[in-house]
């Protein structure tokens, strides 16, 4: 079987109709999961006493923001430079995603701040670099709306997705950049991280549900575009009667 | 392709000096928000030289967003614009050469305006120094992702608006390194580190913005 079927919105549709339930039920299991390991077996922590739990919701949501944003500019020059419809659907149906999961960073982030440094927000680099990549989204996503033609806000889109994608590795590097309030990344691929296997286990069972939360989300919005775009076409009539 | 690079930007200075109204608006909006900062926060000598490097910048950071959504426009309404896209010179060019217009026209001028709003804000000479090669490096940042924003608002409702949503938050990095410079000497860390980055990032942009402007050229116009 060749996967470039796939690229046809026609086969695309059907497919993810098969998967948004395993998506949606998978995402749901893993978050009862991990909400429970966050809330009930993860230890206090001896610093931070429970204020830190907050983590398990800010951090795969950190993560999330900026990986999400990556995938739209991954997609965004797959369709530039292939040309593919699907690519440019599947950016716009990433997009309010991204954002969502932006804001519940930053919210959760305030949350966190509060009881740990004594203040809701500091303008520290993470913290801004964070609201500028809501900024980022806001835009483009802006910039879609504004634009009537479909060809024209995919591409436009696109390329300003690529070019503030500059900016997300300087969120990432930011904290050595610049060196202030914020605590260094507690986990660093090149040695144990700094903490109980519980607690990270617990934070790798949110991050994983926000993934299959994320796909669930995205896939179910790119069949509306999809059904939206082709709407003069056959399949998609025969489909709106049989569901009519 | 020099010359094509020469004839575009030879043609645009000639625009700009037979409508001097329009580029003297960007300046005077440049004097006007820095002034608009006393009266706002208080005439305290300290803190002003405080404040002075960031307002400066941001005051600059708008002055030239002002003017940018003109940048496209005016040859796209009377259809020049489609014509030099559509000529055998590459494109890049033609939107390199209006970058560079942009700012020759409405940055170079701020450059001669900032060392007066500099000793409004107190600040000192050192300071005012380094505030001018700030400004030289990194103006050429803003007209530079500019023209991509301008592009790609092309003959949009309310581009104006959008245009400053889309292109304001790729301003920061210039807008940190420039007045962190700034405030680096005052606070005798020197500047140097943040003038490096800033070149960085202006050579960065010279180098992806031309192109990406190009491309978003001609997506508009299709």
């Amino acid at each position: 079987m060749n996967l470039y079927t796939f690229a046809s919105p026609v086969n695309f549709y059907h497919l993810s109709g098969k998967l948004i339930p395993w998506f949606t039920w998978s995402a749901v299991l893993l978050t009862v999961a991990g909400l429970y390991i966050s809330f009930f077996v993860a230890p206090t922590d001896f610093q931070q006493s429970e204020a830190y739990r907050i983590i398990f919701i800010h951090v795969p949501a950190a993560w999330m923001s900026m990986f999400i944003y990556m995938v739209m500019a991954f997609w965004g020059a797959i369709g530039l430079a292939f040309n593919t419809r699907l690519s440019f659907m599947m950016a716009r149906a990433l997009a309010p995603t991204g954002a969502i999961f932006t804001f519940i960073a930053l919210w959760t982030g305030a949350w966190w701040g509060k009881p740990m440094w004594g203040a809701w927000w500091v303008w520290d680099a993470r913290l801004t670099s964070e609201l500028i990549l809501l900024f980022l989204y806001v835009g483009i996503i802006a910039l879609w709306s504004a634009i009537d033609d479909v060809k024209r806000g995919d591409r436009a889109g696109a390329l300003l997705t690529l070019i503030g994608a500059i900016n997300v590795p300087i969120i990432y590097f930011s904290v050595k950049w610049w060196n202030t309030l914020h605590q260094g990344a507690s986990i660093n691929l090149m040695k144990a991280p700094s903490m109980a296997k519980i607690m990270l286990i617990g934070m790798l069972v949110m991050a994983i549900a926000a993934w299959l939360y994320t796909i669930a989300v995205a896939l179910v919005r790119v069949r509306g575009i999809i059904l939206e775009r082709e709407r003069q076409s056959e399949w998609v009539k025969a489909i709106l009667e049989r569901e009519a | 392709m020099h010359r094509f690079l020469l004839a575009v930007l030879r043609r645009d200075l000639t625009l700009a000096a037979r409508r001097r109204g329009d580029w003297l608006i960007a300046q005077f909006f440049f004097v006007m928000v820095a002034s608009l900062f006393p009266l706002g926060v208080g005439p305290e000598p300290e803190m002003l030289a405080r404040i002075g490097p960031g307002v400066l910048w941001v005051a600059a950071t708008l002055a030239s967003l002002l003017s940018l959504s003109r940048l496209f426009a005016d040859d796209h309404h009377d259809g020049s614009l489609e014509h030099m896209v559509l000529s055998p010179e590459p494109t890049v060019l033609l939107v390199l050469g209006k970058s560079l217009a942009h700012w020759l026209i409405y940055c170079i001028p701020l450059l001669l305006i900032a060392p007066v709003l500099g000793i409004q804000f107190n600040l000192p000479w050192d300071a005012i120094w380094v505030l001018e090669i700030s400004l030289l490096l990194g103006t050429p940042i803003l007209s530079l992702l500019g023209s991509v924003g301008a592009a790609l608002t092309l003959g949009l409702r309310g581009g104006g608006v959008l245009l400053t949503l889309l292109i304001l938050p790729l301003y920061v990095p210039a807008l940190i390194f420039g007045a962190g410079a700034v405030d680096g000497v005052m606070s005798g860390t020197g500047g140097q580190a943040h003038l490096s980055l800033l070149g960085a990032f202006m050579v960065l942009s010279l180098m992806i913005a031309p192109w990406i402007a190009a491309a978003a050229l001609r997506v508009s116009l299709e």
